[in-house]
Formats: structure tokens, sequence, C-alpha cells
């Protein structure tokens, strides 16, 4: 379309004044922050410029690491299990059954529900004494007493350095896996169907379909969904912070709420401006890796 | 053609049979998943609805009088009906100014071709996941190193631009709207300008042969043809806007705090008001749960574009 040069830009312009300020200018001001050291309360005149030392403290600092790994661990084993049920699920309820759309009003709803509300939910659920949870664990262990070794009693959810990731990650697989089974879903259906025809005259079994022919035409979207997944752990922390708040000790406290706590409880706002430039560039990187994948400016102008 | 239609047809009559005995599992299946991702939710409506006798209560109660005390203690004694307000107004405020930014930007994306048009496509796409905990951390910097806002109460700001008692709109509420637009801008540019590659260039054309300017060409023939992609997008921005947390619980001032800074605050350091929170925390899943009861098919639409292309 022939117009005059300025127009796109004027086009732009309110999109990219946006961006800038309400993203490019805070990351600018992380960047700026994270060279002194400035506390909550403090006139900003009071500030103390400190050259690298933030990151210098950052890199040897034990909690900020212990967190990155908290992080991963929290990410492998979500990740594992919403892969693993809504990859399954998706190729069991391939075929359309009757009823499809109110299933798929559902398994939306979780994911339309503030994070906030899902941790309140989730803590009110495996509450210790009140907890939904706790007393039909107990209920069968006292009608089975066999079972009860086998952990159908009451537990600690909570507040048992054991449990309490195993709590978080229940939670976040109860909100996530609607949406892998959603994406893979959504894959499998657009999957050419003279190549399924094609193989199934070949002879190939349905367990053969899925390994050999299915799985391996969704790898791209299998690795968006994995890469968007990773990356939202890394991003969210309402969830834990009700549920948890990082405790016990800081057995689930994940790099984004110990960010928040630095700044929030201990409102040392240089170190956590450090700690932002850390995570940011994390995200970046997945993001790099994401676009890499899946750049929608090539793919749909092609 | 006879000799591929013939396998299909041989497939698909066993496959009718082997699908009766399947189909029992699969229903079962998802009869189970349905009331696995039910139970949660319906137990948060429940509790809301209970006494504060029965919530203390170690027997979970499924069958008990409901009561809209909570609701009412909420509303009466702890004020809610301000927060609800900031609620909405940031949450619309917010989805108008994204549809409307991010649909000229799409536009421009999608149409036109200038130089720069790469860098911004592919800034966008590498700053879009910034997290709303470090915008937090940043903004509190600049505003306080820039001179605006005064701090209220430590860790809240809002400018002393108060319209009268009701605080309907201040700065706070204006620098939240402005972010929650920033963190979805990226996604729905790229929603919507997969949707105005789908309407035909012929139709511009004509009109500009018409004799229309190019905001003409936007604002009457693109526009009107986007009531798909804008709901999708408006849903996501109003997602994110309505439920977000630690800026709104950073920004706000305590007038203008959001729903989900306020349920927030039913934790107390000597336990959790699980009835006062479970109303609120209700009265913030409604919306949401109403959208998608109206829209589950544009939001599954929305949530796999940025996976699958489309």
């Amino acid at each position: 379309m022939r117009t005059r040069r300025f127009v796109p830009y004027l086009f732009l312009l309110p999109a990219a004044s946006i961006l800038l300020l309400g993203l490019m200018v805070p990351l600018y001001n992380s960047i700026v922050l994270s060279f002194y050291d400035w506390n909550f309360g403090q006139p900003w005149s009071d500030k103390v410029y400190l050259g690298g030392e933030n990151f210098r403290r950052l890199v040897s600092d034990p909690v900020v690491w212990r967190s990155v790994r908290t992080t991963f661990v929290f990410g492998f084993w979500v990740v594992l299990f919403e892969m693993t049920i809504g990859v399954g699920l998706a190729l069991l309820l391939e075929k359309p059954v009757r009823g499809a759309s109110v299933f798929r009003t559902v398994f939306v709803l979780p994911l339309m529900i503030a994070p906030i509300v899902v941790g309140l939910i989730w803590r009110y659920l495996l509450d210790a004494r009140n907890g939904v949870i706790n007393y039909y664990l107990n209920s069968v262990g006292e009608a089975i007493p066999i079972l009860q070794n086998l952990g159908f009693q009451t537990q600690e959810w909570l507040s048992d350095p054991s449990l309490a990731m195993v709590s978080i990650v229940v939670s976040d697989v109860w909100q996530w896996t609607p949406f892998i089974f959603m994406i893979v879903l959504a894959g499998l259906q657009g999957l050419p169907a003279s190549i399924m025809e094609a193989s199934y005259i070949d002879g190939a079994n349905w367990r053969q379909m899925t390994w050999f022919v299915k799985l391996p035409m969704l790898r791209n979207i299998l690795l968006i969904a994995l890469l968007m997944r990773i990356i939202d752990v890394f991003r969210a922390l309402e969830v834990i912070y009700i549920m948890t708040n990082g405790g016990p000790g800081s057995v689930t406290r994940v790099l984004s709420l110990h960010l928040f706590q630095t700044a929030f409880t201990s409102q040392d706002l240089g170190y956590a401006a450090t700690i932002a430039v850390l995570l940011s560039v994390i995200l970046i990187v997945f993001s790099v890796i994401l676009m890499i994948f899946n750049n929608p400016l090539s793919d749909r102008t092609a | 053609m006879q000799q591929t239609l013939q396998p299909t047809t041989v497939r698909r009559r066993s496959g009718v049979r082997r699908q009766d005995t399947s189909a029992v599992w699969r229903y079962i299946a998802l009869f189970v998943l349905a009331f696995v991702t039910l139970a949660p939710i319906f137990v948060m409506f429940a509790t809301s609805l209970k006494t504060p006798v029965e919530i203390q209560s170690r027997i979970p109660r499924w069958i008990f009088t409901p009561t809209f005390s909570n609701y009412q203690e909420v509303i009466v004694q702890y004020r809610m009906i301000p927060f609800l307000i900031s609620s909405l107004v940031i949450g619309l405020g917010s989805t108008v100014l994204t549809l409307l930014t991010a649909g000229m930007a799409a536009f421009a994306l999608a149409r036109m071709r200038f130089a720069g048009r790469g860098i911004f496509a592919q800034t966008t796409l590498i700053i879009r996941m910034i997290p709303p905990a470090v915008i937090a951390v940043a903004v509190i910097g600049f505003w306080i190193s820039w001179g605006i806002g005064d701090v209220v109460e430590g860790v809240r700001f809002s400018l002393p631009n108060r319209l009268g008692r009701g605080d309907i709109l201040d700065g706070s509420q204006l620098g939240l709207m402005l972010f929650y637009t920033a963190l979805n801008l990226p996604f729905s540019v790229w929603l919507l300008f997969g949707f105005i590659q789908q309407i035909p260039v012929e139709l511009e054309e004509a009109a500009i042969v018409d004799g229309a300017n190019i905001m003409e060409v936007l604002f009457k023939i693109i526009f009107p043809l986007m009531g798909a992609g804008f709901a999708v997008s408006a849903i996501f921005t109003f997602r994110i806007a309505w439920n977000e947390f630690i800026l709104a619980l950073f920004l706000t001032s305590r007038f203008t705090k959001t729903l989900p800074v306020f349920a927030s605050e039913f934790i107390r350091d000597d336990g959790v008001l699980w009835g006062q929170m479970m109303a609120v925390g209700s009265l913030i899943a409604i919306p949401p749960l109403i959208i998608t009861f109206f829209a589950a098919r544009q939001i599954i639409q929305g949530m796999t574009a940025g996976a699958v292309k489309g």
C-alpha cells in the first residue's frame, strides 16, 4: 500500500511509547539501580554508588543461587507432570467426543483464575487442620489402616519441608496442565490427515503412530509449550507467595519470589534491582530461544 | 480415487466398533478430570457461603445453609466497593488502551514496509517476558528518583491528583494501566497482526481508490472486520489486568488498591480470615469464569496462537 513515509511510524508511535515507558524504561532503571545501594524510605539523594559491588555480591550469594536451583527443581517437576499428563490426555481425547465444548470450557477455567485466587484455594485445601485433603486422607487411612504407612494420614502439607514443594507443584499442575493439553490437542488436530491415513494403510498401530508419526511431527509445538512453561515458572510468584511465602525456611523460595522479598520485605532496592537484572537476563535468553522456534513475523509473511 | 477411498471406509467401520468400548473409558477419564478441575473452585465458592463456625469445623460439609454474611462483611465492614471500582477501571482502561494501540501497530506491521519494522518486531518479542516483579522494583526506583509520587505508608504511591473523595482515578491507577498495557502489547500486536493478514487487501485498495485516507481505512474497514481478534485480545488483556497482584501491591495507594491486593490482606500474622478471603476470591474469579463460559473457544484460540500456527 502506498502511503507517505512517516505514516507507519505514526501508527507505531502509541504502542512504541507504551512499550518504552512501561517495559524498556523500567528495565533500564533496574540496571541503573543495580549499581547503587539504596533502601526504601531513604531519599533518592542518599543512594551510594557501588560500581559492580552488587554484582560481585550476587555471584557469590548462596541464597540467590539456591533460589535459582529451587526454580529449576520446581520447573522440572511441573513441566514433567504437565507435559506427561497434558500430552497423554490430548492423545487419548484426540477423537471428537459428544459434549466436547462443555469439557473444553471446564478445562479452560483454571487458566483464567487469578494466581492469587489459585494460591488461596490450594492453601485452604491443603490446610493441615481444616483442609479437605487431609480430612479425606485421614478418613481413608482410618478405614484401611494399612494405608496409613503410605501417607494416608494428616500431613503438614505447607509447613513440612519435604511436602511444601509437592504442594506448590500440585497447584501448578492443576492450573497449567490444561494449557499443555489444549496446545497439543490443537497441534494434533492440525496434523495433515493424508499422512495419518498413509501410516495407517502401511499398517502402523496406535503405539507406532503415536511414537513415530504424531509426536515427531509435533516436536516444534512440544518445544514451544515447554519453553512457555519454563518462562512462566520464572515469571510467576503469586501462588507460591500465598501458599508458602517461600517457606518453610527457603524450600519453596523461587528466584522471582526472592526478588520480591528482597525488595518488599528487606527493602534493599539496589540489590533487588541486581536480582531483577539477573531474572531479566534469564527470561530474555528464553525469549530469544522461543523466538527462534516461533517467530510470527517470519511465519506468516512468508 | 476409488483405491484411496476403500481403505478409509474399512478403517472407519472398524474404528466405530472400537470406539464403542474406548468411548466409555474416554468419558470416564473426562469426567474424572472435570471433577478434579472443578472441585477446588467449587470449594472456594462453598466456603465463601459458610459461617465461621462451619469453616473452622474439621469435618467438611457439602450440604449447608448458604449465607451471604461474608460478602456483606467485606462490602460493609471492609468497604470493598471502591476497590472493586478501582479494579474495573484499571481492567477496562488497560483493555481499551491495548486494543487501540496494538490494533494500530499491527496494521502498520501487516500492511506497510518501512525501515525499522524488523527491529520493532524483534524488540517486542524479546522484551515481552519481562515480569511484573522486575517492573515493580524499577518503578519504585524511578518514581522516587524523578520525584513523582509521594511515599505513602512506606511503599505505596499516588499522585496528589485525587478526583474528589472517591479516588476513582489517580496517578497510581494510570501507572498500572500503562504497565498492564505494556505487558500485553507484544502478545496483542502479534495476535492482531495474524487477524489483519487474513483480511483481503483488495478491500483496502478499493477504499483508497474511492478516496478514503489511511485513517479511514483503518477505522472504517479494518477495525470493524477485527471483532474476533479484538475479542481474544481483550479477554487476555483484561485477564492480566484484573488478576495481577505484584505490581498492584507495590503501586496502588490505600484508596486505589485492586481486588487481588484487597484479598491478600485477609492473610494476617495470626491466621487467615478464610470466610472473607474466599468471598473476595470468589468475586475476583466470577468475571473470568463468566467470560470463559461465553468465549472458551476464543480463549483456546488465543492460547494456542502462540504455539500453533493458525
